[in-house]
């Protein structure tokens, strides 16, 4: 038994899924799945979880790569031929048909090879569709299985959004698939009814002992849920691990932040296991190069509250909330908000003072390719960012659209946006930073706070003094450390994408 | 209350204009004179001759139920092609489609008759004329079946498929009869569309061939002398179809009573 | 006798080969090829088919002589001509009479609205020649003398129900909470109809107006019968008369499509010029 639990039933080999506008739904995913295992894919809306779902269900098609089950290839079968069910988000059941006729749609399409021996024990193979007697027995089994015995002449249009889900269940499992696909099938339900739902679904796993594959974009509901969690963002993998894995060793500031409450913290290594953020050389338990930008979470329920110089870094609490069992807090240190959960309560505008432990710091290496900033747009259709305003090209917010001679863009289908005020993510990449020695030639001020020799260019780092925002970019010139310089990025080098769509 | 005084006596003002030539048609049916306006005798004589115009009502109603049938057919299946085909096809095919909704009938039928020069038959043909028919009326069974598509639930065929149905079982036993309300009243559009058309009928016809629409029209515009011997039993036809429609429809808003009652029940 | 069998193994079956020959190459959209080939066939091709005649003369040379024979024919223009302002005139006439009975209509109890709505519909159902008939016969009741003026009443009465239905669509559907808006920020009663009803039932005036304003261009059926001996009539019949000729014989293919060409550039202007492709279909398409 250990050994079976063991075996893989399904397996991704770079899966990828492009779809016809270029967009990469899914790229290059390489994952297992264990027989009986409970799985999630976990993700925010367009990570890739449904396409990935769809793909296994036989939906969609890979653009590349391959699905195996139980080792043999399956990317080209057709959903109808695979031992793979689906439960739809909004349930799919057929309207025109009752609770009974639903669950037994697959039921009566199903054949079975039966080899018979005739009197002379010569061997005979028939396919044979279902009897109605056997048919009845496993819809009436089905049934027992969601309690919904006796809804069998109902129609389903008549049912609840509870009961129509069980229908929904009844229907897949019914057909005995060796995985069972479930896409956000709690999605509909009010709460109370999902976490009655979570429970029941996690025992029907246990009693029918088949593979659940889960998609879903609540974290919560992942946690409780399963026994492995695939964390997933804009169509890659960002960590797979159990929940308490996921929970407590995030892999990098989005895993941390899409599970469970988080800080997470720009930072950068100041010394031997030194971070400096908020202000603070914190010290901590990992290893990393010295200068290097790194993530840093910190859980609410880590950061420790002490009277006003006492701690590590004063601050000022500036809201507090009562949640039944902690309080929930925020606290000020400079600009930055730092969210705590404690059993004592601090009232708002007290002076207070926070301690982190060493070990509740958990430090994620930092993919630096790009600087990422938000910023706004101005009336004068340039961008604010990183404390400094620049000329940026507004258009490409919106592709095909042009400027008009007031100042507003007009969009392809000819709609007219202000863009006063709108919150944009900024990002320049490491080419694309001049300084200067003139204060007036750029949009932004700071200091040279790093300066590390590449082999063949040096990696500076620029940061302001108002809120410490870092410019990182490489040079081949020689400049010194502490030098006030300004930055210039050249409008074309200005990436710019909305934080969310105008209501127009 | 003077203001719905005011409103009401309008509307009726109107159905009083549309529907008073139409009352005194079915009054003067029951006339044994030919002549509207000179009162003779009640009689059901216009009635009893209505075997005279026999073939012409079978005509009418073959043409339209046989090109509406294959209107209909033609147009769900370009309905369905046409909603789940994302890529140019789909596109050019439902552009296509919009051709003779917009078009003129003249136009559509003229440019029928030089498609039958070109593919070297006759201009006057009954296949010419069901071709027309069917031109004429798909388009609009396209249009009342894709609003049901776009209605339906976008999981139910894959729900289908991944029960173990194939394609074709998943289109027959899940996607056919969700959208068969539309359907329905596509082919019922099908049917008006082909009862009431004269244009196409007229020009495409064989000349020995005559629906209701062409017949009166040689009664009422050419005035031939065997033609308006007609008009009265015309007048008895009208009749006959009004009471037609008023029967259709009382029956159809007693039946959907009963649906919305039914439905309240449960 | 007939359990001499013995069952000794029972598997699921999944036909195998059926799917790849067959179950995968399959897809829905290929489900509109045969309406898309009946319509390339009889539809566009044909289309084409009148470019071709009208810029061809009956022995297949390319020339213009169609055209430079239509516009210099003084009676043709003016067909062409007096066409457009009747159609006009009775889209006018129809939008006039229409609209009050739609906004009254829109405004009602929905059950009443329901039933009259359906009286209204209702003579659609009746052949339209036959309702061209009984207008002839009330007018020869009240003596009112066939001509232009007997014209525009037949074809009001013929369109008369293809404007209203757009149109009440289009009211019934518009946020009643927008005009209660509109009195609660002080609008009167005639401000808030037009600038508030009016310009948000604009769709259904259009789809209505496209209704009847190009089919009576063409109409010629309503002409022929209420023109008597004044010879009134309509750019359709200038296209049929080409084809159909006295008994029915093609008199001028050539002339015919040229006029037909003509047509479709009024059509396809008024289209353009009105928004009408933007929506999914024209108001004939609507049923209720």
């Amino acid at each position: 038994m250990s050994n079976n639990s063991k075996e893989k039933i399904i397996e991704l080999v770079g899966l990828t899924r492009e779809f016809e506008d270029g967009m990469l739904a899914v790229d290059n995913v390489n994952l297992y799945v264990r027989k009986g295992e409970f799985i999630t894919f976990l993700g925010p809306s367009g990570c890739g979880k449904t396409t990935t779902l769809r793909m296994i269900a036989g939906f969609d098609k890979p653009t590349a790569g391959k699905i195996l089950l139980n080792g043999k290839d399956i990317s080209d079968l057709p959903p109808n031929k695979r031992p793979i069910n689906t439960v739809f988000q909004r349930y799919a059941l057929f309207p025109h048909l009752n609770v009974y006729e639903n669950i037994a749609f697959g039921l009566k399409l199903k054949k079975v090879k039966v080899t018979y021996q005739d009197s002379q024990g010569k061997e005979i193979e028939k396919i044979e569709k279902l009897s109605k007697t056997e048919i009845n027995a496993k819809v009436e089994k089905a049934l027992k299985m969601v309690d919904l015995e006796g809804f069998e002449k109902r129609s389903v249009s008549t049912l609840s959004g509870g009961q129509q889900q069980r229908v929904a269940i009844a229907r897949a499992i019914v057909n005995e698939p060796k995985i069972l696909l479930l896409d956000e099938p709690l999605g509909a339900l009010d709460l109370k009814m999902r976490k009655d739902m979570q429970l029941e679904l996690k025992e029907m796993h246990k009693k029918l002992g088949i593979t659940f594959i889960y998609v879903t974009h609540d974290q919560e509901e992942a946690l409780t849920m399963s026994d492995t969690i695939v964390v997933m963002k804009d169509g890659v993998i960002q960590q797979v691990g159990t929940p308490t894995d996921i929970y407590n060793e995030p892999k990098n500031s989005f895993v941390a932040d899409f599970i469970g409450e988080s800080n997470i913290f720009s930072a950068t290594i100041v010394g031997d296991r030194k971070v400096r953020f908020i202000g603070h050389n914190f010290d901590c338990v990992d290893d990393f190069a010295i200068n290097e930008k790194v993530d840093v979470v910190v859980r609410p329920e880590d950061v420790i509250l002490l009277d006003k110089g006492e701690g590590q870094v004063d601050g000022k609490i500036i809201n507090s909330i009562f949640k039944g069992v902690h309080y929930e807090m925020v606290m000020q240190v400079g600009k930055t908000e730092i969210v705590i959960q404690s059993t004592v309560e601090r009232k708002v505008g007290e002076q207070v003072s926070l301690l982190i432990k060493p070990d509740n710091i958990h430090i994620m290496a930092k993919e630096f390719s790009t600087n990422k900033y938000d910023g706004y747009i101005t009336k004068h259709n340039t961008v604010c960012f990183g404390d400094g305003e620049f000329e940026c090209d507004v258009t490409q917010l919106y592709k095909g659209s042009i400027l008009d001679e007031d100042g507003y863009l007009i969009t392809e289908d000819g709609d007219k946006i202000d863009l006063t005020d709108v919150d944009v993510n900024v990002e320049v990449g490491l080419k694309d930073i001049e300084i200067s020695d003139h204060e007036e030639d750029g949009g932004a001020v700071g200091n040279i706070v790093s300066m590390i020799y590449k082999g063949d260019h040096y990696q500076l780092i620029v940061r302001t003094s108002e809120n410490e925002e870092d410019y990182v970019f490489d040079t081949e010139d020689t400049w010194n450390e502490n030098d006030r310089v300004s930055v210039i990025i050249k409008k074309e080098n200005i990436k710019l994408s909305l934080k969310q769509e105008i209501k127009r | 209350m003077i203001k719905k005084f005011f409103t009401r006596g309008y509307v009726f003002l109107v159905l009083a204009f549309i529907y008073i030539p139409i009352f005194i048609l079915v009054m003067y049916s029951f006339n044994q004179g030919k002549v509207i306006g000179v009162w003779e005798r009640f009689s059901f004589i216009w009635y009893r001759k209505l075997g005279e115009i026999k073939d012409v009502v079978f005509n009418t109603i073959t043409l339209a139920v046989v090109s509406s049938i294959i209107a209909t057919i033609l147009g769900t299946l370009g309905a369905v092609g046409i909603y789940y085909s994302k890529g140019k096809l789909g596109k050019s095919v439902k552009t296509a489609s919009q051709i003779p909704v917009v078009n003129s009938e003249v136009v559509t039928a003229c440019a029928l008759v030089m498609l039958m020069i070109i593919l070297g038959l006759s201009h006057r043909s009954i296949f010419g004329l069901y071709v027309g028919h069917i031109v004429l009326s798909a388009p609009f069974v396209v249009l009342s079946v894709i609003p049901k598509l776009k209605q339906m639930d976008s999981n139910l065929y894959e729900a289908a498929l991944d029960l173990g149905a194939t394609p074709f079982q998943a289109l027959f036993k899940v996607v056919l009869p969700e959208i068969l309300p539309g359907v329905f009243s596509g082919f019922m559009l099908a049917i008006t569309l082909s009862l009431d058309d004269y244009i196409i009928t007229a020009t495409l016809s064989p000349l020995d061939y005559d629906t209701i629409s062409t017949a009166v029209y040689k009664a009422i515009a050419l005035s031939t002398e065997k033609a308006s011997e007609q008009v009265p039993i015309y007048r008895a036809l009208t009749t006959i179809i009004f009471l037609i429609t008023v029967l259709a429809v009382v029956l159809m808003n007693v039946r959907s009573n009963k649906k919305v009652k039914n439905n309240g029940k449960v | 006798m007939t359990e001499q069998r013995k069952q000794i193994s029972r598997t699921d079956f999944i036909d195998d080969k059926k799917s790849v020959k067959r179950g995968f190459t399959f897809s829905r959209k290929q489900l509109c090829i045969p309406y898309g080939l009946f319509l390339a066939m009889f539809v566009v091709f044909p289309l084409l088919l009148v470019v071709y005649y009208a810029f061809t003369d009956s022995t297949g040379t390319f020339t213009f002589i169609n055209f430079l024979d239509f516009f210099t024919d003084m009676t043709k223009i003016s067909t062409l001509v007096i066409s457009v302002l009747v159609a006009m005139l009775v889209t006018l006439i129809c939008l006039l009479i229409s609209y009050p009975v739609a906004y009254i209509l829109s405004r009602m109890n929905q059950k009443t609205a329901f039933v009259l709505l359906l009286l209204f519909i209702m003579p659609m159902w009746i052949n339209f020649v036959l309702r061209a008939m009984a207008m002839k016969e009330f007018l020869s009741l009240v003596q009112l003398p066939l001509g232009s003026f007997a014209n525009i009443i037949g074809l009001t009465y013929d369109y008369l129900p293809f404007m209203i239905l757009p149109l009440y669509s289009t009211l019934i559907k518009t946020d009643r909470s927008l005009e209660e808006a509109a009195f609660d920020l002080g609008a009167g009663k005639v401000k808030v109809f037009t600038s508030v009803t009016l310009p948000l039932s604009f769709s259904g005036i259009i789809s209505g107006a496209m209704m009847v304003f190009l089919p009576v261009m063409s109409c010629y059926v309503i002409t022929d019968t209420f023109s008597g001996s004044t010879g009134f009539t309509v750019i359709g019949k200038l296209i049929a008369w080409c084809f159909l000729g006295e008994n029915g014989a093609m008199t001028n293919v050539n002339g015919g499509a040229t006029i037909s060409l003509i047509m479709l550039v009024i059509l396809f202007g008024t289209m353009l010029a009105t928004g009408g492709f933007k929506k999914e279909s024209t108001g004939r398409g609507t049923n209720i």
